[in-house]
């Protein structure tokens, strides 16, 4: 990175779940208030806001912020990035303090999302007397089962299963024993919107959404928000002792879209990307994957989890599903992946995703992390990726 | 009887615009002139090397299976797939073969087939396609 180091120092999440109670600005407020607490500071501190939101990527939900907590006049960002939205208003906090602009950022994302039902599929358009091409491939029709699947599950088993077409090895049990991995992490979890372990045949047996990814194979909907405070080396300085002991170190900091690639107009391709972040993130913190305590990926189906393995090159290019065979991701394995019981337990509230997969980590690297601690866990990194895409690469590492 | 003849030369659309009808259907694909990448939408520049132009090209009408899933939302299933048609990947649904993971292969060989959609009020029928397994 640049000349200055930048510092968590300060970071929340609410529980994941439902909050039929609360609207976003409520669970907004409720982790950046926190975060600010955790911090020692106010929003007198605070020099520019990153906040994420997607379902209401209209509404300035920063400014809706700032008026439950503190309007103090400074800009703030409203992004949205797919599911990457809160990587990237991490990113955009980071990005302006490394540039000079203020010695002291937040980034807030929030999504109320419980009982939304599955997202990515259009609505049937309204019945007309003739059949009227529009869109850019000029369809009569939806074209969602009459070309393949849109739906994020059925994209998602895709991805999964052209890994297993490249590589061989995968199979539906393989898939369903990922998710049974994430589902026993979420028992120590208390802020996941799941924490219920499912066997193996409760998992094959469940609702089939799109094959292979069943029904606990696929990110909950629910509702959430989680927020961070960032500043660089010299503000770090000057804070106080318990503050500075507590602060994690942010080694890489990398948002990628999708470059080029045969066919990744036909079937995304998340692949590339990821592993395009994962190189960038690992040159700038000059780790390598060998030297992660923990890994927390975007596990939106199980089937995502799989390629992901290697896309963060955590085993050989082709190797995943020996990876996980291994039991290498499992919290007592060699590489923990998800410890925190990942989207498919913790839950999935898109835009607060990308921040509480770093709070994860952060958390874990202060040794605050209770019954699933990861003892003596010096080195994290936190992956994102949002459909269309967008991927974010996060590499935390413990204060000296 | 007259009726029979109009009915003989019905008017048809495709159901996307890439997908060319005639006595050998076939999916079309604009293909940049400069280094062969092929899109099936309208293109106002070449997404892998920016050149902006192109010729359309007959995509290839048998391929392979790389990728499947069996949507199971909604009242059918049916069973999406990415087939690579010569080097060109296509999205379709499956047509002529069971909704069932026994029944689909990766790596199945599978062919371009057509079928109808109906008529309009105004006795237009629309064209889909989809792959089915090769005979």
């Amino acid at each position: 990175m640049g000349s200055e180091d930048i510092w968590i120092i300060g970071s929340n999440m609410t529980k994941f779940g439902k909050h039929p109670e609360r609207d976003v600005v409520d669970l907004a407020s409720e982790a950046s208030v926190a975060a600010l607490h955790d911090a020692e500071m106010t929003m007198s501190d605070i020099g520019v806001i990153g906040v994420g939101n997607l379902m209401n990527a209209g509404a300035g939900i920063g400014q809706q912020l700032q008026k439950q907590i503190g309007q103090t006049g400074i800009p703030v960002f409203n992004v949205s990035n797919a599911c990457a939205t809160g990587a990237t208003a991490l990113r955009v906090a980071i990005m302006a303090v490394k540039a000079g602009e203020t010695d002291v950022g937040m980034a807030v994302g929030v999504e109320k999302l419980a009982g939304a039902g599955l997202l990515g599929q259009k609505g049937p358009k309204p019945k007309s007397e003739t059949w009227e091409p529009s869109g850019r491939f000029g369809a009569i029709g939806s074209t969602e089962g009459r070309i393949g699947t849109n739906i994020m599950p059925g994209v998602f088993a895709q991805i999964g299963m052209e890994y297993g077409h490249k590589y061989g090895g995968t199979s539906f049990e393989l898939f369903a024993k990922i998710s049974e991995k994430n589902h026993a992490h979420s028992t120590l979890n208390p802020l996941a919107a799941y924490q219920k372990r499912f066997t193996l045949d409760e998992i094959m047996n469940d609702v089939m959404i799109a094959y292979p990814n069943t029904r606990p194979m696929c990110s909950g909907n629910c509702d959430g928000a989680a927020a961070m405070i960032v500043v660089n080396d010299s503000k770090l300085k000057s804070l106080p002792a318990s503050v500075r002991k507590r602060a994690v170190k942010i080694s890489a900091s990398v948002l990628t879209s999708d470059p080029w690639a045969e066919g990744c107009q036909v079937l995304p391709d998340v692949n590339t990307l990821t592993r395009n972040a994962a190189t960038q993130a690992y040159e700038q913190a000059g780790i390598g994957p060998e030297d992660l305590d923990l890994v927390e990926l975007h596990d939106c189906f199980a089937t995502a989890e799989l390629v992901h393995y290697d896309n963060l090159m955590l085993c050989e290019q082709g190797g995943a599903v020996d990876f996980f065979e291994s039991g290498a991701p499992w919290r007592d394995g060699s590489k923990p992946v998800n410890v925190s019981g990942g989207l498919q337990s913790k839950g999935h509230p898109i835009a607060a995703t990308g921040i509480a997969n770093i709070h994860e980590i952060v958390t874990h690297l202060r040794g605050e992390a209770g019954d699933r601690q990861i003892v003596g866990a010096k080195v994290g990194l936190a992956h994102v990726i949002g459909l269309g895409s967008a991927c974010g690469v996060h590499i935390l590492e413990k204060a000296a | 009887m007259a009726e029979s003849d109009v009915t003989g030369s019905m008017e048809q659309v495709p159901f996307v615009d890439y997908l060319v009808l005639g006595e050998e259907p076939y999916l079309r694909a604009n293909e940049c002139q400069n280094c062969q990448a092929r899109f099936f939408d309208r293109r106002n520049a070449c997404a892998s090397c920016f050149g902006n132009e192109f010729t359309n090209v007959k995509v290839a009408t048998i391929g392979e299976i790389t990728s499947f899933t069996i949507v199971e939302m909604g009242p059918m299933p049916y069973v999406s797939a990415i087939v690579d048609c010569d080097g060109t990947p296509v999205r379709c649904t499956l047509t002529g073969v069971e909704a069932s993971p026994e029944a689909v292969q990766l790596g199945m060989k599978v062919e371009l087939t057509t079928y109808s959609m109906g008529e309009d009020s105004g006795g237009t029928e629309a064209i889909a396609f989809g792959f089915a397994p090769t005979k």
